[in-house]
């Protein structure tokens, strides 16, 4: 059976990576985001370049989208235009589904993150000890997970046309005020204060943290404050998905 | 014992009251046609047979077992109507996918040829014709090896030569010994499949037996008249929707 969760995701990895809307634009933002804002304009903040501080936050700002929009738009779909009723009358274990979505946020999450590098130490003269290289492109990875529950739930709760929007509007105003697109510091108090709420926030300081940012209060609360989040979303998707199952169709 | 069986089923969804306590075997090697105008109540009994969803009272069983259970997924295939099959993956990949899910399924070759779909293993799901598209749905119906099918509506929005080839594809699978329970509301499908059918209005069982058996029942000479014969509440097979079928018939 363990040969079903590798088909799936095999599956689901090339059934993405051919869908030009998921891996283009997932792949294509935040190394563009990234060339404007942190390669044409040589600026520092702090102690770092930019290029090197944004490496940091365009990695976690590329991982949250390959992931909100794999779990979000790409359940939303399946699941209203009735493509998940057909794989759950089938013996698909139900966990596959899940699995297969988390390979392919997670695959796309490492070669937009790979990619960044690949232009911040070319492009951007970046340089850093090999394990600090290795540290911050695990944590970035690693950082899919919680998203991933946030995801599900807009996957869980939105139709499958409005979904994408959905996906947008919490993507991209998540990444400009938890600080993802240029640093924290440069947004006005009160915006920095709500960014608190904001997952992406804490993800933001903990990839940060790792390039010798000092965070906003200790690493700790911010890996407590994502899993929170995680674990919170994971719950409400897991109610949608329940609440979801006998109201489909007539 | 039957292959599956619906007893003294019912489903209310919220107001509508889909279901109104329906009796219904199918019996092993025999395809059986559910028919009735839309919003009869064919879909949710499917559906309830595939354990999607829970019937409001009664007992469903297939195989013996729970509808929902793994001992009745992998002895049973489903061609459901779904709006949107994922378009960028391969019809070969596809049926990959689903004979995965299954202990023992066919070869894959077995499964293309059993839906005629030879010479189209590579091509994009998206870049096939709607009688191809339907033959894909039935390809992953049977990879299994189930000795029960469920194909709701099959060849809905199908031109005459679609829907023949799909028909010749559901006798080879009566031929080789499996069951089926066909829901239609083209009469001529029933007449042309069925061993046995069962005319469903109003969520309630109206007739039910061979199509010659009706025929001569309702004294008319195709089932098309049979059908609104007894939608009409003429004939000696009348249950109580003959009160309803003002508003079936329009």
């Amino acid at each position: 059976m363990t040969n079903v969760y590798w088909m799936e995701s095999k599956m689901e990895l090339r059934k993405m990576a051919r869908l030009k809307q998921y891996s283009v634009s997932t792949v294509c933002f935040p190394l563009m985001f990234y060339i404007f804002f942190g390669l044409a304009m040589p600026s520092s903040f702090g102690s770092l370049t930019l290029g090197k501080y944004l490496l940091a936050t365009y990695g976690a700002f590329g991982v949250m989208g390959a992931t909100l929009y794999a779990f979000g738009a790409g359940v939303a779909a399946e699941r209203g235009l009735g493509w998940l009723e057909v794989k759950r009358a089938s013996p698909m274990p139900p966990a596959a589904y899940l699995v297969a979505k988390a390979v392919v946020s997670v695959t796309f999450g490492a070669l937009v993150v790979t990619l960044l590098f690949a232009l911040g130490a070319i492009f951007g003269g970046v340089r850093m000890p090999a394990g600090q290289w290795a540290l911050l492109w695990i944590v970035l990875v690693a950082g899919a997970i919680p998203f991933g529950a946030i995801g599900l739930t807009i996957g869980n709760l939105a139709g499958p046309n409005s979904a994408p929007g959905i996906v947008n509007l919490t993507f991209l105003p998540m990444g400009f005020l938890g600080g993802l697109w240029m640093p924290i510091g440069f947004l006005p108090k009160a915006l920095q204060h709500f960014a608190q709420c904001l997952p992406s926030y804490h993800f933001g300081q903990i990839a940060l943290a790792i390039l010798g940012v000092p965070p906003q209060g200790s690493v700790l609360t911010h890996v407590e404050a994502l899993l929170g989040f995680g674990l919170v979303f994971a719950g409400i998707a897991w109610v949608a998905q329940s609440r979801d199952h006998d109201k489909l169709y007539g | 014992m039957p292959v599956a069986e619906l007893s003294g089923v019912t489903k209310r969804y919220g107001e509508v009251q889909a279901l109104r306590g329906i009796d219904l075997t199918i019996e092993r090697g025999e395809l059986l046609a559910l028919l009735g105008p839309n919003g009869a109540g064919k879909t949710t009994a499917v559906r309830i047979l595939l354990g999607l969803s829970a019937p409001t009272s009664g007992e469903a069983t297939v195989f013996g077992h729970h509808p929902a259970s793994h001992e009745a997924k992998i002895r049973r295939g489903a061609l459901l109507q779904v709006a949107k099959v994922p378009e960028t993956l391969k019809v070969r990949e596809h049926i990959e996918l689903f004979s995965s899910y299954y202990p023992n399924p066919l070869p894959i070759a077995e499964t293309i040829a059993a839906a005629g779909l030879a010479g189209l293993e590579n091509r994009l799901f998206g870049a096939l014709s709607g009688g191809q598209r339907q033959r894909v749905l039935f390809a992953l119906a049977i990879c299994g090896n189930p000795d029960l099918l469920f194909l709701d509506e099959p060849t809905v929005g199908l031109d005459v030569e679609s829907r023949r080839t799909l028909w010749a594809h559901i006798r080879g699978f009566v031929k080789r010994g499996g069951s089926v329970l066909l829901t239609t509301h083209y009469l001529e499908e029933a007449d042309a499949l069925a061993h046995r059918v069962a005319v469903i209005d109003r969520g309630r069982i109206a007739a039910e037996g061979t199509p010659a058996e009706i025929k001569a029942r309702t004294k008319t000479s195709g089932l098309e008249d049979a059908f609104l014969a007894i939608m009409h509440g003429e004939g000696n097979v009348i249950c109580e929707s003959g009160l309803a079928a003002k508003e079936v018939i329009q």
